[in-house]
């Protein structure tokens, strides 16, 4: 039997390859070169693990978020701290007719609320935001996750220890544009960072004709 | 047994006269909910209903199939019932309220079934059914074997009517039930109730039935208007609004239930009403046959439910542009699901505030949480002189010593004023 051969059965593994978990491309080659599988992984958990809002974290998920978009499923933004400007994801390619924005009122109708949408298998995405969650919750939202098949991304403001996500990314602002990933967790793979992604943070879409009164140059990726 | 002999045996026994109506309602609903099965069900007071089935034996794959299927569904609405099968009408449903379970197909079956039962079933008068135990008869075998004249003669023409309708010597037409055009049940709960679960149970038991009553009719709810009623304040209502039309007892059950979990009850509850005004047609492929079998708009729009129910319908929401050079008229929410006309914008940040937050201004410079150092690149919107929501201003991106970059801008009519306005997420 050649060698060829024995690659091609299904219950021959390459150790240089990834278990075959499904995951979408982050847009981003330097980033899908880091991650198992090759970008974010769908049916599980992620979690991103930033001091503040505001230096690219949703930007860096907008291509994926971009492409699920275009499928049959909802992409829920569960408590967003401010409001998902509409304009900015509309320019990102994002299809906002499958948006879902959802404000729950207390803590256990927001926890409800992650885990439902996980679970239905009607998201092709869940973006939650919360505070203060244990290890357990996150193992629920994991198996929920994966009964779902939901690409689910929690921000949170702290490392949670033991999380039991499939993947852990730390974000800090680097600088001129990029950003200082670092991969506290991934499956099969070693922590690794930080990694600086130069991208530009506004969308970087050219506006559309006429729009603006004032022209200012489109803006450009700047070190 | 008399109340007063079952009070020595249970002290703590509650009674509760029977209601006449409420069993008539009952039966009507239980009418409705048979349309599944066939478009031909007649009600036969005060207890019995007749399903006319011979078109729908093939359809289950066999008679025992089917009434299997009957049983399995009234033991979810939560009743029992003795369920015969027979030629004839009265025939089946003699053989019911006697408890035989009986299955038969054929005439000669049919004859030799019937010979046995009591003479109770005809349903005499007593002085009647006396008359006819004198005379040595017990069973309709004994009555049938009398000459015909005697039997009309003694106890009336109208038993011999009856005894030929049994045996299928005479046609036996029955009024079909004609379902009524909205669904309307209510139901007493066995005792006061202030816990959810207690208040699901009966609920369930209604949605079940009134998956019978669309199923039948081909026909899906597009909202559920619930009541509950305790014996002082008024009833607390509320209605559930569908996307989709659906019938699916499991599912509207799950909305019922996260809806009634954010509800606070003033008191007990003695009774639940369900109402179903708002139909809209919905075909076979939603039925029971194929049941978990759904599309992904179904799938969105189930998820879309069950967030609304839980928690709201405003708290569920959809985002569109909107044609505005106003960043704060640029963008709405909608229904989600609704799609935008306007183009995007890839200028903006992808965070907005939902109002402008004014800026301190510390050394000629704008200040939030830090000094704020502006990119020298200015975007002038001057916009909405029209609807007296007039915007006239210039927009920087500033960087946080952090790290962060803002959306802030200055007020053109009053130079010196900052406002914060968005993050570039």
């Amino acid at each position: 039997m050649s060698l060829q051969r024995v690659l091609q059965r299904p219950d021959v593994w390459r150790g240089s390859q990834s278990p075959a978990t499904p995951t979408i491309a982050s847009g981003l080659a330097a980033l899908d070169a880091l991650l198992p599988g090759g970008g974010w992984p769908a049916n599980a958990l992620t979690d991103v693990v930033l001091a503040r809002e505001g230096i690219g974290e949703l930007r860096l998920l907008l291509p994926a978020l971009a492409h699920l978009s275009r499928g049959d499923r909802w992409i829920a933004f569960i408590a967003p701290p401010y409001i998902p400007y509409a304009p900015a994801l509309a320019a990102a390619g994002v299809d906002l007719s499958r948006l879902l924005l959802v404000h729950p009122r207390g803590r256990t109708e927001h926890f409800w609320a992650i885990e439902t949408s996980l679970r239905a298998g009607a998201c092709a995405a869940v973006l939650g935001w919360v505070q203060d969650v244990a290890a357990a919750h996150l193992r629920r939202w994991q198996l929920a996750a994966e009964a779902g098949g939901a690409l689910g991304v929690l921000f949170q403001r702290q490392n949670i220890p033991h999380s039991p996500a499939a993947l852990r990314v730390q974000l800090a602002p680097a600088d001129g544009t990029a950003l200082a990933l670092t991969i506290l967790k991934r499956r099969g793979g070693w922590p690794v960072g930080p990694v600086r992604l130069e991208f530009d943070y506004a969308v970087a879409v050219p506006a559309a004709a006429g729009f603006s009164a004032r022209d200012m140059q489109p803006r450009r990726a700047a070190g | 047994m008399r109340v007063n002999e079952a009070f020595v045996l249970m002290h703590r026994l509650r009674v509760r006269p029977r209601e006449a109506a409420a069993e008539a309602d009952a039966l009507a609903r239980l009418a409705a909910w048979c349309g599944r099965y066939t478009s031909c069900v007649s009600l036969l007071p005060p207890d019995a209903l007749l399903l006319e089935v011979g078109g729908s034996i093939a359809l289950y794959g066999g008679l025992d199939r089917l009434i299997e299927h009957v049983r399995g569904g009234l033991a979810e609405l939560g009743y029992t019932a003795c369920l015969a099968a027979a030629p004839t009408p009265l025939g089946a449903a003699w053989l019911a309220r006697c408890g035989r379970e009986a299955r038969i197909l054929d005439h000669a079956a049919l004859v030799r079934a019937l010979a046995e039962l009591p003479l109770d079933c005809l349903g005499l008068e007593p002085k009647q059914e006396e008359l006819l135990r004198g005379l040595g008869l017990a069973t309709l075998i004994d009555c049938v074997r009398l000459p015909r004249d005697g039997i009309a003669r003694r106890v009336g023409p109208h038993v011999l009517d009856l005894l030929d309708r049994a045996f299928g010597r005479k046609p036996d037409p029955r009024p079909a039930f004609v379902p009524p055009e909205h669904f309307r049940a209510r139901l007493a709960l066995p005792a006061p109730a202030t816990m959810h679960d207690a208040l699901l149970f009966p609920l369930r038991r209604l949605l079940f039935e009134l998956a019978g009553f669309l199923l039948a009719r081909g026909l899906g709810a597009m909202s559920l208007e619930i009541a509950l009623h305790g014996a002082r304040s008024p009833a607390t209502r509320f209605t559930l609004r569908l996307a989709t039309p659906s019938r699916d007892p499991r599912y509207l059950t799950s909305l019922v239930r996260e809806r009634l979990e954010r509800l606070l009850l003033a008191e007990p509850v003695e009774d639940v009403a369900l109402e179903v005004t708002e139909f809209a047609p919905l075909g076979a492929q939603a039925g029971d046959l194929f049941a978990g079998f759904e599309t992904p708009a179904e799938r969105r729009a189930q998820l879309l439910e069950r967030l609304q129910a839980r928690l709201g319908r405003e708290a569920v929401q959809g985002l569109a542009t909107r044609a505005d050079h106003r960043p704060e008229q640029a963008w709405r929410t909608v229904e989600p699901g609704a799609s935008s006309q306007a183009p995007g914008n890839g200028r903006r940040p992808l965070w907005l505030l939902p109002e402008p937050m004014a800026l301190e201004v510390r050394g000629g410079r704008p200040y939030w949480e830090g000094p704020l150092a502006l990119e020298p690149d200015c975007e002038r919107i001057e916009s909405g002189w029209w609807d007296g929501a007039e915007a006239r201003r210039d927009y920087f991106i500033a960087r946080h010593p952090d790290g962060r970059r803002f959306w802030v801008f200055r007020d053109l009519r009053a130079p010196a004023q900052w406002f914060l306005h968005g993050l570039f997420g």
